[in-house]
């Protein structure tokens, strides 16, 4: 505002010149440090950038204009949040099963958000161009918006429910976290480059839609308001970051045609790394909704073989072809829901949320939806299960697993074609065996063994001692490795995991709600009053 | 070719070799066709373990609670790791039956195969 109105306001700015001044005009080309000085990590890959002015901003935003969406964005979502807790909404979901989802999430999910935080903080910093530059910036503060709404929304869950208030301390600590957590930590400590394919292309742009369309879906149809605002919140930068993933792509392959064979190797990588982190999803759609929306196989048809298809059709005139390991994942689409939820319920006394056999009406559903798979493999284990249950004799597994040196999964998959032999590969390093779950981490490992012979597994540091309390005595009589360990992963056995029936979780949910835990079983404790689900109830009062 | 990293020749520590597991070695023991058990079971095992102690002592607590378990008739099970088919002499240790660290033994047992032969439980 001019004072006094004797000075002229200055001259408004057209959009154009507005966009160029708040965006490339912020760099600067630097006079007393060497370009190679400031920009140190760039070379070391191999990729060739010839002129950083090719790059086409993917999304003609300007830091202040970012910073007035986003501001308008969480207000929205804070609004929704706060009325969801006033009216506590924990307790519209279907049932207290859906709850062991949003475990999942917290757990595994959330850290990873932080940790794309991290990485795009480093490319920001990195990257000579200042298009690319101020992408990741921005995408490195959608990445912590997502991290902090997740863990707020989620918040009023942890205040009813098990195994959700412990989430930094077990994402480093807990076997199965490390999932998640090493597939991100592989990503940050490659370079700038592969980080960029890996996280924008092929996670975001090839990937991502299965968690955003399909689960957020399927939590909106459970009545979890709160999980659908954060995850439609989100959804507005995913689509800004996946169109970075694309112009990234086209970028480096427009830049040099030596760029083509590293951009297709990481493409090959981080596509089959993404697709057994995110399989997980296969599990949680399949049998942890308890209103399914749509089956893992049909989810994986619409989000990656048509719509994958179509983008590597696109680039095949780069001379890209579709990851190498693609086959393998529609092979698979009709097993890999089955297959974990299988392992997760054999060792669920060693988990932080806790597992049920599917009921009647889900295996009917199951076998409807996967015709070629479920009735022949696995709906003939969870019967045998279910009869032993019922004699009081539960199956459980107690012995810890074979991990994969790369992805971290237990080698608990089967042979493509083959649903009754599991996939075990090896590779020799300088005379020492590592072992892998698929062809597709053997391809990895084989590429850079010098980086994965120092994965953290946790069963290997189980059986080295390195995962127990301070103050614990490994050669005390009473010694026993497992109920320490679990006490080092912060899981009280009985409490966060175990069977849901009978859990905490399940008893308080009856007791609060007079609403069955499982809606499939009808009440487990006489607190239940009203059989029917939210839904239902909201269509009798509307009817 | 050789990793590309910013620090030339470099190279992560090996987190897993044998000397770090306290005198036992890892070995990952899986029974085919018996996918209720759906993963190769790690466990550490000292090298001077005879053969038949793993049998006898360690597999009833692994496997034992499965019914066909107490079927098996050890003569006729059939044995093997990466490098291929083998047969256990019971007396000798794992070491010298060739079991080494992080060895994976998948072991098949003829005429059991999972509740009801259908494998998958």
């Amino acid at each position: 505002m001019a004072a006094e109105g004797n000075a002229k306001p200055a001259k408004k700015l057209s959009l154009k010149e507005n966009y160029a001044l708040l965006t490339r005009g912020l760099g600067w080309e630097p006079s007393y440090e060497k370009k190679e000085d400031i920009f140190r990590y760039i070379h070391f890959e191999g990729v060739k950038i010839h002129d950083w002015d090719k790059w086409e901003d993917p999304f003609r935003l300007t830091m202040d204009a970012y910073w007035k969406y986003q501001g308008e964005k969480e207000r929205k979502l804070y609004a929704i949040v706060d009325a969801f807790q006033q009216h506590n909404g924990q307790f519209n979901v279907t049932d207290a099963r859906y709850v062991q989802a949003l475990k999942v999430f917290i757990n595994g999910i959330t850290e990873l958000e932080y940790d794309s935080h991290r990485g795009f903080n480093i490319l920001a910093r990195e990257f000579p161009g200042v298009g690319p530059r101020i992408a990741a910036q921005m995408q490195s503060l959608d990445e912590l918006r997502h991290a902090t709404t997740q863990i707020h929304t989620i918040s009023q869950y942890a205040k009813y429910f098990t195994g959700m208030n412990e989430f930094p301390y077990q994402f480093d600590r807990v076997w199965y976290l490390s999932i998640p957590k090493s597939f991100f930590e592989d990503a940050v400590t490659s370079g700038p480059f592969e980080f960029i394919v890996a996280i924008s292309f092929a996670f975001e742009y090839v990937l991502t839609n299965l968690a955003f369309m399909p689960w957020m879906s399927g939590a909106a149809f459970n009545g979890d308001m709160a999980t659908v605002s954060f995850g439609f919140s989100a959804q507005s930068d995913e689509a800004r970051h996946m169109t970075l993933g694309i112009e990234v792509i086209k970028f480096l392959l427009e830049q040099d045609p030596g760029n083509v064979p590293l951009v297709q190797k990481w493409i090959d990588k981080w596509f089959w790394r993404g697709y057994r982190l995110l399989s997980l999803l296969a599990t949680m759609m399949d049998y942890m909704l308890p209103k399914r929306v749509m089956a893992w196989n049909e989810a994986w048809e619409i989000y990656y073989e048509q719509n994958g298809g179509a983008l590597f059709a696109d680039l095949a005139r780069y001379g890209i072809k579709p990851p190498k390991r693609a086959p393998e994942t529609i092979a698979e689409k009709g097993h890999v829901a089955h297959q974990m939820w299988s392992v997760f319920y054999a060792n669920r006394d060693a988990v932080g949320f806790q597992m049920w056999l599917p009921s009647d009406e889900e295996m009917a559903w199951m076998s409807e939806k996967y015709p070629d798979t479920f009735d022949q493999y696995y709906r003939p284990r969870y019967e045998y299960w279910k009869a032993q249950e019922a004699a009081g004799t539960p199956f459980r597994n107690t012995t810890l697993p074979q991990l994969c040196q790369v992805c971290q999964w237990p080698c608990l998959f089967t042979e493509s074609g083959d649903p009754t032999t599991l996939s075990l590969r090896e590779s020799e390093y300088r005379g020492q065996t590592f072992h892998m779950c698929s062809d597709g981490c053997k391809d990895i490992f084989d590429d850079t063994p010098e980086k994965y012979v120092h994965a953290w597994l946790p069963v290997h540091q189980i059986y080295q001692g390195n995962c127990f309390l301070p103050g614990v005595d490994p050669t005390a009589p009473d010694f026993n490795p497992m109920v320490e360990a679990l006490r080092y992963m912060g899981i009280k056995p009985g409490v966060d995991g175990g069977d849901f029936k009978g859990s905490a979780d399940a008893t308080n949910w009856e007791k609060w709600t007079s609403r069955p835990a499982n809606i499939h079983e009808g009440a487990y404790t006489d607190a239940v009053r009203d059989t029917a689900s939210p839904a239902d109830v909201g269509a009798r009062k509307a009817g | 070719m050789p990793i590309k990293a910013i620090t030339p020749d470099y190279h992560g520590d090996f987190k897993d070799g044998v000397e770090k597991f306290h005198g036992n070695q890892i070995v990952n023991i899986h029974w085919e066709k018996h996918l209720m058990f759906a993963w190769p079971m790690c466990v550490p095992l000292p090298p001077a373990m005879p053969f038949g102690a793993l049998i006898e002592a360690v597999l009833p607590g692994i496997f034992g609670k499965h019914p066909d378990f107490a079927k098996i008739d050890w003569n006729t099970v059939e044995w093997k790791t990466s490098k291929g088919a083998f047969t256990p002499d019971p007396a000798k240790s794992l070491a010298d039956n060739g079991i080494g660290h992080k060895t994976t033994i998948r072991f098949r047992t003829p005429g059991l195969d999972g509740v009801d032969g259908n494998a998958v439980c």
